[in-house]
């Protein structure tokens, strides 16, 4: 019975991890028989030691570092914008009513449609690649934060009223914890934006950054680098995603989703 | 602030009284030099609410003298919550006028509290966050004081999420005591709980009124549970004041089982 279950548990916890292992151990040994070239798919092994090299060189970091310093700032400034309308938005009719159709006119349009525009302005500088990450982030923000605003339980802000708390407190401690699930999907929802924004970006115009790495790698046919790169980029999305799980963990530990089970007193 | 610190003695005081329930001369006498300290007389003259053509209150005139405990009993639709509304400042009557202390009301007033049918607790702040919810200074031992006297101490960290119906309701009531208020509304704070949860609430409420001394109004449609608490008990129907019976009975009073009780209950039943 024990044997079972210990197989029941090795199950449940390998399994997810069955098929990704199967799919890398194929390829590794498609690669090494050579039924795959080089040229076109690497063996994972290459791939890990073109990981190596780069990171001993200092190139993968350095690229690193100039990619998230890009994302971060594009995040903050377009994050802020998107935030800052939703919450005048949300609480004052009248800035709804001047902006709010003009901003769901402006979403419409696929930011990265306007690539050609932003070389033309800003040319192939840094400035081009943060401002389509602030365009992109920008929407998510805004929609997740007016929505948030506007759906915060009309009783609770009744109640702050009567209870005597100012328009300051009543914004601090009634108007942005409620809207603050929503803001936090807003981001989620951004941060995937924001590193494909920044992957296309960079692989049209750079010379630093993931982007540029891939770009010019392709130049020299290195296809491990190019992994290299992809395997990065999917390693900060998932990295951003577990930062903003734990950011509502601790902002949502008020939310019976976030907390512990425990009998009903 | 200070005037916090001014009741706090007296709050103990009550307590001792409290304690010794028997002594109905002596509470009596206590409760009226009380009256003099918190609670504040509403009155209200010929006041009218309209919704478009839709008239929900025609004309009320009500003089409740200070620390007095005011049930209104009504149908729903009756005007009940329109009425409160208007006492509480969150609606302008658009005729006749209410005073609270002397002074016509004109929006919210501090020293007015209403508490909700349904508690209304921000769930995104602990219990003893949300009894202190104004803040201001000290306000943690305040409202730490106040949740002991609704019996809840060491409930102070616990999200509201966990609470039960009644325990809710007792945060609800300690937040608007922190603040001391004269004229207390209660909107069928009750009326969503199991009986014997009612029937301890009734209890602490009862209590907490002879201790605080403010102007009580409680909406409720539970004539048994008007005739237990109040004073004075008003039948609100179709936007007029049918009934105004005094219950001059002593407390506490059992709900079911005394014919004094059954009397009022009935005179009023047949009002509504």
């Amino acid at each position: 019975m024990t044997a079972r279950r210990l197989l029941s548990w090795l199950v449940e916890r390998a399994g997810p991890w069955l098929l990704p292992v199967v799919l890398v151990a194929v390829w590794e040994t498609a690669a090494r028989l050579e039924l795959i070239p080089a040229r076109i798919l690497p063996a994972p092994s290459h791939v890990a030691l073109a990981f190596w090299e780069t990171a001993r060189t200092g190139a993968l970091f350095y690229h690193i570092g100039i990619s998230t310093q890009r994302a971060l700032l594009g995040l903050l400034i377009g994050g802020g914008i998107g935030f800052v309308l939703g919450v005048v938005n949300g609480i004052w009719r009248p800035a709804e009513t001047l902006l709010d159709s003009s901003l769901q006119m402006l979403r419409t349009v696929p930011h990265l449609a306007i690539i050609p525009l932003v070389i033309l302005w800003f040319g192939i500088d840094e400035e081009a690649k943060i401002f389509l990450v602030v365009i992109g982030v920008l929407f998510p923000i805004y929609l997740n934060t007016f929505h948030g605003v506007r759906t915060v339980d009309h009783g609770l802000i009744e109640m702050a009223r009567v209870y005597g708390l100012g328009r300051v407190a009543l914004f601090w401690r009634v108007i942005l914890p409620g809207a603050l699930p929503s803001v936090l999907v807003g981001l989620r929802y951004a941060l995937g934006i924001m590193w494909l924004t920044l992957i296309v970006s960079e692989t049209i115009s750079a010379s630093s950054g993931i982007g540029y790495m891939t770009m010019n790698a392709r130049e020299f046919l290195q296809t491990d680098v190019i992994l290299v790169g992809i395997i990065v980029y999917a390693l900060l999305g998932k990295l951003a995603d577990a930062l903003t799980r734990v950011l509502e963990q601790w902002a949502l530990a008020w939310h019976p989703a976030y907390q512990p089970a425990r009998p009903p007193s | 602030m200070s005037r916090m610190a001014d009741v706090a003695p007296s709050l103990n005081g009550a307590e001792v009284y409290a304690g010794s329930a028997p002594d109905v001369a002596g509470a009596a006498a206590e409760r009226l030099r009380r009256t003099h300290e918190l609670g504040q007389p509403v009155s209200l003259r010929s006041v009218a609410r309209a919704f478009g053509d839709r008239r929900v209150l025609t004309g009320i005139d009500l003089e409740v003298p200070a620390g007095q405990f005011v049930a209104i009993v009504g149908r729903s639709g009756g005007g009940k919550t329109t009425l409160m509304r208007l006492i509480v400042g969150l609606d302008a009557p658009t005729a006749g006028e209410i005073d609270i202390g002397g002074r016509p009301v004109s929006g919210l007033q501090p020293s007015v509290r209403l508490l909700f049918q349904d508690a209304r607790l921000l769930p995104w702040q602990t219990v003893i966050g949300n009894v202190g919810i104004a803040r201001g200074p000290d306000w943690e031992k305040v409202a730490a004081r106040t949740l002991a006297d609704v019996g809840l101490a060491g409930r102070e960290n616990d999200w509201p999420a966990i609470l039960s119906g009644g325990q809710r309701q007792r945060v609800a009531l300690a937040r608007a005591l922190v603040s001391e208020p004269a004229v207390l509304l209660l909107d069928e704070p009750f009326g969503a709980l199991d009986a014997l949860t009612r029937i301890d609430m009734h209890q602490l409420l009862e209590r907490i009124w002879q201790q605080h001394r403010f102007t009580a109004f409680l909406i409720t449609h539970d004539v048994a549970e008007a005739v237990a608490l109040a004073d004075r008990v008003l039948v609100l129907r179709e936007g007029e004041l049918v009934l105004d019976a005094r219950i001059d009975l002593p407390r506490p009073r059992r709900m079911h089982g005394d014919p004094e009780v059954a009397r009022h209950q009935a005179a009023i039943l047949s009002a509504v």
